[in-house]
């Protein structure tokens, strides 16, 4: 049972977007231009970041969600299998390898990332804005995570929940603009 | 050193933000409804839960920035909000604003180490849903600004008494309507 009154068709974070739409603006806002806006990282890529931490911060229904979009936009569901056991053991770029052991780091806390990981990353070429939206990635799912576990929000079982929330989130993080009724079981 | 190469001479998340324009918009947004709009809970009240979260994340630049600008709402000297950093259980607050910092503490740990005990504290001694709704969001988004900060190295100002003087222009201005630059 959520801490406060949320609607009961919306679990997990739609119920608290929904539940507060003002504060829910910017932070729809922020996680559309760092996931689906314009960058040299595939959203696949992005979606791995957030599933990393969101698994690090043991939060059920972001990593179930996350990963469920990264298999989408990856379209295979090995690679996020991997990177939550070890992510050198993925088949994924070096690069990505970088950036997923930073946003790690930043799981964390903001202090335990290292110069040499990120020496790491640019070596193998990571760019500054990739870093820096590798961090910003990470911090925001910080911030996402702590929001559904802190107000004990409900995480389905069912896997196809996550499916159909993955073909929402692959399209965009915006919210839907006739809202989420359609959602309600008849 | 910053991990990367940001804008030089602003402290703190300045430098990030002037860095990248488009993410600073909704990061600032987001501190403005939270921290500033209308709300039961004081503008000082919401700057201490940041300013206690951030020095539990012991971000340096975060926690004297928004303890600079609680210091101000509140009308107090810094030794009063050091003494909330350190204990605020024996501050003189009210124990409604004691119950919401418990429940803001857990949440830095991590979501799940809110309890239903605290929770039912709170509304005990009189909090609402939505003080209960922004007292987790205000938790949850200073562990995000907070590793923002830190996680791409920022350097920060030593001299505190800069934040305090700082406070008081940023609660004048707000989080939207301000130069990243002055």
């Amino acid at each position: 049972m959520p801490y406060i009154t949320v609607e009961e068709h919306l679990p997990g974070i739609t119920g608290l977007l929904e539940y507060r739409k003002d504060s829910a603006q910017p932070i729809r806002d922020l996680t559309q231009i760092l996931l689906r806006g314009p960058s040299t990282l595939t959203t696949g890529e992005r979606e791995l970041i957030a599933t990393i931490v969101s698994h690090g911060n043991e939060c059920r229904f972001c990593t179930a969600a996350h990963t469920a979009a990264a298999d989408l936009l990856l379209g295979e569901c090995e690679t996020t299998e991997k990177i939550k056991k070890d992510i050198s053991s993925a088949l994924i770029s070096e690069k990505m390898k970088a950036l997923l052991t930073i946003a790690s780091q930043v799981q964390k806390s903001g202090k335990a990332v290292t110069n040499e990981s990120i020496e790491k990353a640019k070596a193998a070429g990571a760019t500054d804005i990739e870093i820096h939206d590798t961090v910003l990635i990470a911090a925001l799912f910080c911030l996402y995570n702590r929001y559904v576990d802190g107000l004990s929000t409900v995480a389905p079982g069912d896997p196809n929940f996550y499916k159909g929330l993955a073909e929402r989130i692959a399209v965009g993080y915006q919210r839907s603009p006739n809202g989420y009724d359609h959602l309600k079981k008849k | 050193m910053a991990h990367i190469n940001l804008p030089e001479g602003l402290p703190g998340i300045r430098g990030p933000m002037a860095y990248r324009p488009e993410t600073a918009k909704p990061l600032n947004e987001l501190a403005e409804i939270l921290l500033r709009s209308e709300n039961s809970l004081t503008r000082g009240e919401r700057e201490l839960i940041a300013t206690y979260v951030s020095s539990l994340n012991d971000c340096f630049f975060c926690q004297n920035a928004h303890g600079g600008i609680a210091q101000h709402y509140m009308e107090c000297d810094m030794s009063f909000i050091d003494g909330i950093k350190k204990d605020y259980e024996s501050a003189s607050i009210s124990e409604k604003l004691k119950a919401l910092l418990s429940i803001a503490g857990s949440v830095q740990k991590g979501g799940k180490n809110v309890t239903k005990d605290q929770i039912a504290k709170a509304k005990n001694l009189g909090a609402t849903d939505l003080e209960i709704h922004d007292t987790v969001l205000i938790a949850a988004a200073f562990c995000m600004y907070n590793r923002y900060v830190d996680g791409l190295a920022t350097w920060a100002p030593q001299d505190r008494e800069l934040y305090v003087k700082r406070g008081k222009q940023r609660a004048e201005e707000g989080y939207i309507h301000f130069d990243l630059y002055k």
